[in-house]
């Protein structure tokens, strides 16, 4: 029988069939580029260029702002604009470079070949330094920075590397593409995180919603016991750090504690290929791997696109957006976030864009809790949805942090599943954040 | 006696006991308290809003009677007729503060700051703040979801469908700031009441600069600072590109309201400007500048009226 995680779940449509099929596209640079300085958990980059100034596709515009933090690199070459605010994805105001592109010039060492490099002697420390240099962050939306995962505390040890694979998000292709198209890479790639950790045994999970790619995997794995592919059941959210490791491993993370404390460590499969260019190619992240996809849309894609490029961009090149009321999501429907901004640009957490017509979003009239407890089924985590939503929703943020609302992973299921309607996902998003800021507030 | 009998008898006798042990333990373990805190908890409103800071009316007649100094304690749904009763009662001095009443400081209304996205989620200010940036361009202002009505005990703020904005009823406003502390933009401000419910206040929240504020909204705060060169008070500082003004030091000269170019500073409660007074607005412009001094003199006369009318009322 095939393995997946213990706790909740849910199984919606995965939609994957509008853009499964399209091969990964490179996308054309764009006019300009608005880097933000802040693409990942922890500290924003503190920018190293100014107005005026000449970049190189690759150069370090903004160096990592603490232990827990990322080099920022220019992702095209030409003459800086700007280094200002600029409109989010969520209206708000971020920091960010602005980049006018003049040709495609990179910086010295950067192998831009295809040629596949397997060899890797490097010494572990050696190669997270080089993880860390080229700016590498959790590719499958979470943006935690590589190196740290990487840094094992003192007193524990890493067992196992755990590749996430899953791609759980419905519409999303992008993991799905890389594992068909740069098999080996990746393999390179989850061989070389593995001589970081010093760790024996890499899984690569992966719902089994996608034959092909378990199959092209395991081929190139071969006789191989290094590394094993886990085909799992399809149950969303799998791609959750925790789920896939009580998945793969059966062990659970409790509260409160890190990965690390059962030995084992989860990268993205993106992860893992940025982690191959950057240590076999010298190529820091500057580009990544986007779906754009949605029934509306004429000719959803997978993009290869430099980080920066406006949304607006892509959605044109794959038809425009279609006539009419839409929704565009950056990510997919359950994680993901809608836009009020399309001009927002590309960013290392952007897995994808989906856009969805006004019909195929409306949320239904909301009733009351009826407290049939299908949300508590669904949770993943454990926790009691309807509960930390009706505290977040009365303000008592101190019950709520009773109640671990810190365990939740915003994966959705509970609004997914809610048949009144009740959109818990978004008092627990405002739970979370008020308890947050009084838990900083303590700490201070 | 048959089995009725002795089961009454055993009753009795048993509530007799029983009656015995509540009176001695009621005696024993009496909680001595200042009879004083009823009369003063019955002096104020029971409207257990929480505006004084207490969790109800029954913590505010605590502290009021056990605290010597009650300077720091404030009833603002009671207002100064009832501090002066309570402390008249108490032989205390009586807290003075001037009368407050909540404003809310946007203008943003559909017409003047169209709405670029709709929100689909939870119908809540609070969940909109800790989502995205709101429905329009400007991220500082209203989220119109109207979370400051679903707290206001007094139902003296409600929202206009037709501007999406929040609107204070001054007469039913007790300045308890629940509004205040509801919104997560703080675009409500507690500010001093002026006779006939007249105010001049700056109608925005928007710290953006100039040019983006006004992008997103026709009647943002640009941070020009004009106003507060115009001001003879000192009651205006312009800081973060926006302007406030404090409404303890204006005295509703409503020199900054001819000045502000955006409209953003509004005056509330006034008798309708004469036509004359609103033909000298174009041609005072352009004398602003190269002849300071003298549009300062010239101001001094208009100034007085105002400030003096207070005090006649």
């Amino acid at each position: 029988m095939l393995k997946t995680f213990p706790i909740g779940g849910i199984h919606p449509a995965d939609n994957k069939k509008w853009s499964a099929g399209a091969a990964i596209q490179r996308f054309a640079l764009p006019e300009s580029v608005s880097i933000p300085l802040s693409q990942h958990i922890g500290a924003p980059a503190v920018a190293c260029v100014a107005k005026g100034d000449k970049v190189l596709a690759g150069q370090v515009i903004a160096t990592a702002g603490g232990f827990v933090s990322s080099n920022i690199h220019s992702s095209v070459s030409g003459t800086v604009t700007a280094v200002d605010t600029i409109v989010g994805a969520n209206g708000l105001r971020v920091p960010a470079v602005t980049i006018k592109v003049e040709g495609d010039e990179w910086v010295e060492g950067v192998d831009l070949s295809d040629t596949l490099i397997s060899e890797c002697n490097l010494e572990p420390k050696a190669i997270v330094e080089k993880i860390a240099a080229a700016g590498i962050v959790g590719m499958g939306g979470a943006t935690f920075p590589t190196q740290v995962k990487l840094s094992v505390p003192p007193g524990k040890s890493a067992e196992y590397l755990i590749i996430n694979g899953v791609e759980c998000e419905p519409y999303l292709t992008a993991d799905y593409r890389l594992m068909l198209e740069k098999g080996e890479e990746l393999l390179v790639g989850v061989r070389i995180l593995a001589r970081a950790l010093g760790v024996k045994k890499s899984f690569v999970g992966v719902e089994n919603n996608k034959p092909d790619a378990i199959a092209r995997l395991q081929k190139l794995v071969g006789s191989a016991t290094d590394v094993e592919i886990v085909p799992l059941k399809v149950q969303y959210p799998q791609g959750g750090e925790k789920q896939l490791i009580a998945a793969v491993t059966g062990r659970q993370v409790p509260s409160g504690a890190l990965p690390i404390d059962t030995g084992c460590v989860v990268q993205n499969v993106g992860t893992a290929y940025a982690v191959y260019e950057a240590v076999q190619k010298n190529k820091p992240l500057v580009e990544r791997i986007v779906t754009v996809t949605g029934s509306a849309m004429q000719k959803p894609a997978n993009l290869l696109v430099r980080i920066g490029t406006p949304i607006s961009s892509l959605l044109a090149h794959c038809g425009g957006l279609p006539e009419g009321g839409v929704k565009v999501i950056g990510g997919g429907p359950m994680m993901g976030r809608a836009m009020s901004n399309i001009e927002a640009p590309v960013m290392k957490g952007s897995s994808g864009v989906l856009v969805l017509r006004s019909e195929e979003t409306l949320r239904g009239e909301e009733g009351d809790c009826i407290r049939c407890a299908k949300c508590v089924d669904a949770c993943p985590m454990g926790l009691e949805p309807y509960l930390l939503a009706n505290v977040s929703k009365q303000k008592m943020y101190d019950m709520a942090e009773q109640h671990f609302i810190f365990d939740c992973i915003e994966c959705g299921c509970c609004t997914y599943t809610c048949p009144s309607n009740l959109p818990l996902l978004d008092y627990l998003r405002l739970g979370k954040a008020e308890v947050m800021k009084i838990m900083r507030a303590r700490k201070a | 006696m048959g089995v009725l009998g002795y089961t009454i008898l055993t009753l009795c006798v048993l509530g007799a006991v029983l009656a015995a042990v509540l009176y001695f333990v009621a005696q024993k373990f009496k909680v001595e308290e200042d009879p004083r805190i009823d009369e003063v908890e019955k002096m104020l409103p029971g409207a257990n809003c929480g505006g004084c800071g207490f969790a109800g009316c029954r913590g505010m007649a605590e502290a009021l009677v056990k605290n010597d100094d009650i300077s720091a304690l404030y009833c603002p749904v009671g207002g100064g007729d009832v501090m002066k009763a309570v402390a008249d009662y108490l032989g205390k001095a009586a807290p003075e503060r001037e009368p407050q009443v909540a404003v809310v400081r946007c203008a943003g209304s559909c017409a003047n700051r169209p709405r670029t996205n709709q929100f689909d989620g939870a119908p809540s200010c609070a969940v909109v703040a800790a989502t995205y940036g709101g429905e329009t361009g400007c991220t500082f202002g209203c989220l119109g979801k109207g979370d400051c009505t679903a707290v206001c005990e007094f139902g003296a703020i409600t929202m206009n469908s037709e501007t999406g904005l929040p609107e204070v009823d001054d007469e039913k406003c007790t300045a308890c700031g629940a509004c205040v502390k509801a919104c997560p933009k703080g675009v409500i401000e507690l500010r001093k009441k002026f006779p006939k419910s007249r105010k001049v206040y700056v109608s925005c929240v928007n710290k953006d600069k100039g040019g983006v504020a006004r992008k997103s909204c026709k009647a943002a705060c640009i941070g020009c600072g004009k106003c507060a060169k115009v001001c003879p008070f000192g009651a205006i500082t312009v800081e973060n590109n926006l302007a406030f003004i404090d409404s303890t030091k204006c005295r509703l000269c409503r020199k900054c309201v001819v000045e502000c170019p955006t409209g953003a500073i509004v005056e509330v409660g006034f008798p309708a400007r004469k036509p004359a007074e609103e033909g000298e607005k174009p041609a005072a412009k352009p004398a602003t500048k190269p002849a300071a001094p003298a549009t300062e003199k010239a101001a001094a006369p208009a100034v007085e009226k105002p400030a003096a009318e207070p005090k006649n009322e």
